[in-house]
């Protein structure tokens, strides 16, 4: 056993998604940083489809972008294809998603990590976590090394204990190709932190030359990209296309004779996959009915053969993929470069968390990313940087920052993590947010760019472009209000279709119509132009959404009554009189930080949060 | 608990007493008083711990209740928020109407305990109490909601959690349009979602307008007039109506519908209902409005069987009493302006009024008669049971405002985010009674009803 001799503040382990928002986030904010990763060619590897966002998950990256993370920048700069989501559906629902480049993202992401000052990058598979009295002081190697920190975050993904099913056939790995990390769930349950195994899949890699793209749909990116980074400006480089593919009565029937041969129905998977992303074996099972199923076909770099054909992820033997593809339109000849598979690993029950995503059991050690049971890059990203900063702020003894329900989907995330007993793989839903009117791409600037810059993630850069942008909003929200439309001013009249304009309106009563956009009245008024595109969205958003934005916000006030109401880390529950053994008990063991937290627990009635909430006023007076 | 809306509840407990108190507090408190309360002395301005005597009054100026009322300033009150307490009539009809009342204005049914609740958060309480207190809230919360599970199973609840069932089937499938919008889904056709919040809209409105809590106030508690043909039904109405509205003549059986009169007895707003008269026909016309009066009587508040006293009673008198058994009733006997050709003891226990409709004799004593027993009530219900009533009656009151608005955006093509952000809203209210629908419920229904996965 040898110690590597030099002491980390923060040590994060595994370089995914997680880890290299949490390193980066731990060592911009001063603290010496290790990063130890299975494999130095792996870092923010897209293990599964190679894109970033969609509805929720482009969320949760506009918020890590705003408090200063990496996500955002790294995708802009090597999408290879963007779209925007649902843009007739609502501000709130707007989601921005695109395609990597799986070669370039890696290779970028790892690049910013290798420039950045006080972190370390190095090579190393953790068999161990090193615990004193309680508190973590480091993590041991498969070599025997020994690295020493103040403060851990494991961000472990699928390689705890990681089992790969192929067909009937299974064996030890973290992905394909890579070995798993046998040691750790073993070294953190021997501390009393409870171990859970769940399951996820992942579809078979295609090559391109052996498809057919003639004899499908093609799907290109928008015309206009609009990107995830509130410091990136335009993207214009060239796009690529995907395309749509299908199923077919044949396909299916190829996947129910052999059944047999899934590892799923034969019963050797015990580990509990996600809902919302079931095998294609899985959906033709279930849904019996529906005689063909899409798949979009992604291309997974710019420089490279492979195609990631999305909804097919499988664990049925090679032959079988082989077959059923081959019996889809475009695919007569097509040829497997990496078949699909399933894979099981630990996860460590999130419920053992507090709010700052610090494990309960020990002291100084933070989980972030699949080892919580969540699933996707950007829920792993959205942690990482969530945990690093904490970890950070534990050695900076400053205290920890914890973002709310109504300030963003990261809030939403860990509060549900924490509070909800995990059923499969979570993965962020905009329907998990009560204040979802609130909690928008567009304004994730507005909500977390200053907590970031507080905590010393956001550069000064950025921060002079929020101000510049707030006071845009603020001046063209004025200038809406105080410019004036009659009937005399015949060319707007006509061009707005104003005919029934009688006395004098503001711009600002203009555009509470229903049919009259920002772009209308930017037309007709050049003292608008002046203003950027961005603080323009957001006056039109504040103006055309006021009613419900009101209510919205009403209600982030009733429920704050609660949220404000904190509690203590000490409150003693069996203090309390008239509370139910089984409230009692979930209460003890999940120890929420706030009245309202401990609403959400499962089975806690209104009840008992009265009594709590009495209780509380007795002990304090 | 909210604590900073204004709540209302019965202060006093359940049972029959003659009186009752009913307890609102909160900032709103007066202002609710005066918006159905008419002071004796046509004060504008109440003073704080007097007591005033006044009218309670509906918005179609209909009489509710004689009370006397009492503001109290905040902070010298139980709460040590603005109190009022009216002191009205104890029958429970009389409690639900009041309490609908207010709930119509906005105001809060209390939770249980939330008075004393508040008092303690207020530093009212003692500190020593605290305890009493939240094991107060513990027992009585726990009590109404094993009641609320007993009655689950029938009238409003299941009708309620119907409403819950198909809110939460619109949900499903626009949070599905809205987070999965690269799935294989049904089409984003919202056609549908109007037919059905229309439907739900009218339903609500009629059971929250028509809900026996509320029954006295607005279609008046219903007495039907039951006796056989000629016993002088018609003419009674007539001259409880003081006008000439049912046809009367000497033919029997000429009233072969009902005529259905509201009348203010007493201030207690009346539904008359005249029947066609029980006799055995083998008129088809007549034979169908007999079937109905049957129907009718199982739903009245009161029956007033009419018998003729000017004749010896026979076997249609007996069954015209049959066919009411089970209902409260009284016994009217007409025509005491003639000879009087009968016993009036021969209907035995009920309570008996002697009236002639020509010479209005004994007309004020039989008005007297059903104004005191619809104040006093016949219904022996539990406190409980009328709050639980009320409860329903709130959560479907409250969700009418968002299903409006989910329907409105529907018909005029909003975002879809504002349709489910309405629909929500009123999920959330009904789910008082039918329980929370929780995002896990949705996703659920989703991830089954659906084949999502890409």
């Amino acid at each position: 056993m040898s110690n590597y001799g030099k002491n980390y503040q923060v040590i994060v382990v595994g370089a995914g998604h997680a880890g290299c928002e949490a390193a980066l986030a731990s060592a911009r904010m001063g603290c010496t940083t290790l990063l130890l990763t299975i494999g130095l060619d792996t870092v923010a590897q897209m293990s599964c489809n190679p894109s970033i966002g969609g509805l929720a998950k482009g969320h949760l990256v506009h918020e890590v972008d705003a408090l200063g993370g990496e996500m955002g920048l790294n995708i802009d700069a090597t999408g290879i294809q963007f779209r925007r989501l649902n843009t007739r559906k609502g501000p709130a629902v707007r989601a921005a998603r695109a395609q990597a480049d799986r070669m370039a993202y890696s290779a970028r992401m790892k690049n910013v990590i290798e420039n950045e000052a006080l972190l370390d990058l190095k090579q190393g598979l953790v068999e161990e976590v090193l615990v004193e009295q309680n508190r973590i002081v480091g993590v041991k190697t498969r070599e025997g090394l020994e690295f020493l920190g103040q403060t851990v975050v494991l961000t472990t993904g699928t390689f705890m204990r990681g089992l790969i099913h192929v067909g009937l056939n299974h064996y030890a790995g973290g992905r394909a190709g890579e070995p798993s990390a046998e040691g750790i769930s073993a070294s953190l349950a021997s501390y009393g932190l409870r171990v859970g195994r769940l399951k996820t899949g992942t579809p078979a890699r295609l090559s391109a030359r052996s498809i057919d793209f003639s004899k499908l749909e093609r799907q290109a990116g928008d015309k206009v990209v609009k990107p995830f980074s509130f410091m990136t400006g335009s993207i214009d480089r060239k796009q690529v296309d995907c395309y749509i593919a299908e199923t077919n009565e044949r396909t299916h029937e190829i996947i129910r004779n052999n059944l047999d041969k899934s590892p799923l129905y034969a019963g050797i998977i015990e580990g509990i996959g996600p809902r919302y992303c079931p095998s294609i074996e899985d959906k033709i099972v279930r849904f019996p009915d529906k005689n063909s199923h899409q798949s979009f076909i992604e291309p997974e770099c710019l420089k490279g053969s492979e195609m990631y054909p999305s909804g097919l992820s499988t664990s049925l033997p090679p032959e079988v993929q082989l077959a059923y593809f081959r019996s889809m339109v475009g695919f007569e000849s097509v040829e497997i470069m990496r078949p699909g598979y399933a894979i099981e690993y630990d996860f460590i029950e999130p419920m053992q968390l507090k709010a700052t995503l610090e494990t309960r059991v020990i002291d100084g050690l933070f989980h972030a990313g699949q080892i919580n049971g969540t699933s996707g890059y950007e829920e792993a990203a959205g942690q990482g940087i969530l945990a690093g900063i904490n970890a950070a702020r534990q050695c900076q003894e400053q205290p920890p920052v914890v973002i709310g329900r109504d300030q963003g989907y990261l809030g939403v995330m860990i509060d549900d993590l924490i509070t909800q007993p995990t059923t499969d793989p979570y993965r962020m839903f905009t329907s998990r947010s009560e204040y979802r009117l609130l909690l928008r791409e567009d304004n994730a600037d507005q909500r977390l760019t200053e907590l970031g810059r507080k905590i010393g993630l956001v550069s000064d850069e950025r921060w002079r472009c929020y101000v510049e942008k707030q006071k845009q909003v603020e001046a063209a929200m004025s200038f809406l209000q105080d410019t004036k439309v009659t009937s005399s001013d015949s060319l707007t009249v006509e061009k707005l279709n104003l005919g029934d304009l009688k006395s004098g309106v503001s711009l600002e009563q203009l555009l509470r119509r229903p049919e009259i956009n920002i772009q209308d009245v930017t037309s007709v008024c050049s003292g608008l132009r002046d203003y950027s595109p961005q603080a323009l969205e957001q006056v039109e958003i504040a103006i055309k959404y006021e009613g419900y934005i009101k209510r919205q916000r009403e209600q982030v006030k009733r429920d704050r009554e609660q949220e404000d109401v904190k509690l203590p880390e000490t409150l003693d529950y069996d203090a309390i009189p008239s509370i139910s053994t089984e409230v009692r008990e979930k209460l003890k063991k999940i120890k929420p930080t706030s009245l309202g937290q401990a609403g959400r627990i499962q089975g806690v009635t209104p009840a008992a949060i009265a009594v709590i909430q009495i209780y509380l006023r007795k002990k304090s007076s | 608990m909210n604590t900073s809306d204004t709540i209302i509840a019965p202060a006093t407990g359940s049972g029959d007493a003659g009186i009752a108190i009913i307890r609102i507090s909160g900032a709103d408190s007066l202002s609710a008083l005066f918006r159905f309360f008419t002071p004796t002395g046509r004060q504008t301005e109440l003073q704080s711990h007097r007591l005033y005597h006044g009218l309670l009054r509906n918005d179609s100026d209909f009489v509710v209740d004689e009370v006397m009322a009492v503001y109290m300033a905040a902070p010298h009150t139980y709460t040590r928020e603005d109190v009022v307490e009216i002191q009205c009539h104890g029958g429970q009809q009389v409690i639900k109407s009041i309490l609908k009342l207010y709930q119509s204005f906005g105001i809060r049914l209390a939770q249980p305990g939330e008075f004393t609740y508040r008092a303690f958060m207020n530093g009212r309480l003692d500190l020593s109490q605290a305890e009493a207190v939240s094991q107060l809230i513990h027992a009585k919360t726990d009590s109404s909601r094993k009641l609320a599970i007993k009655q689950m199973g029938g009238g409003l609840s299941r009708v309620i959690y119907n409403f819950s069932s198909q809110l939460k089937h619109i949900l499903v499938l626009t949070e599905a349009w809205l987070d999965f919008p690269e799935e294989d889904l049904p089409d984003e056709d919202i056609a549908d979602f109007i037919a059905v919040l229309t439907d739900l809209k009218s339903k609500i409105l009629t059971i929250t307008e028509t809900y026996s809590c509320g029954r006295v106030l607005t279609e008046g508690a219903s007495i039907l007039l039951v006796g056989q043909p000629n016993a002088g039904k018609s003419s009674l109405m007539n001259a409880l109506l003081g006008e000439d509205r049912a046809i009367v003549t000497d033919v029997p059986g000429t009233t072969r519908d009902f005529l259905e009169e509201g009348l203010s007895i007493d201030g207690v707003p009346v539904s008359l209902v005249d029947t066609a008269g029980l006799r055995t026909s083998s008129d088809i016309v007549e034979i169908e409005g007999i079937r109905r009066t049957e129907e009718k009587i199982s739903l009245a508040d009161l029956v007033l069987l009419v018998v003729d006293s000017s004749r010896t009673p026979d076997q249609l008198d007996f069954s015209a009493l049959e066919s009411c058994s089970g209902r409260p009733i009284f016994v009217v006997y007409t025509k005491i302006d003639k000879a009087i050709e009968l016993d009036f003891n021969t209907f035995g226990a009920f309570p008996v009024y002697r009236v002639s409709s020509k010479t209005a004799e004994g007309l004020d004593s039989l008005r007297h008669g059903i104004s005191s027993f619809l104040k006093k009530d016949y219904t022996t219900t539990d406190e409980t049971v009328l709050l639980t009533e009320s409860r329903h009656f709130e959560a479907l009151q409250r969700c009418l405002e968002p299903i409006g608005r989910a329907l409105f955006c529907c018909q005029n093509n909003a975002d879809l985010e504002l349709i489910a952000f309405d629909i929500r809203e009123a999920l959330y209210f009904l789910g008082q009674i039918s329980g929370e629908t929780t995002t896990e419920d949705i996703l659920d229904d989703i991830f089954s009803g659906f084949c999502i996965g890409k």
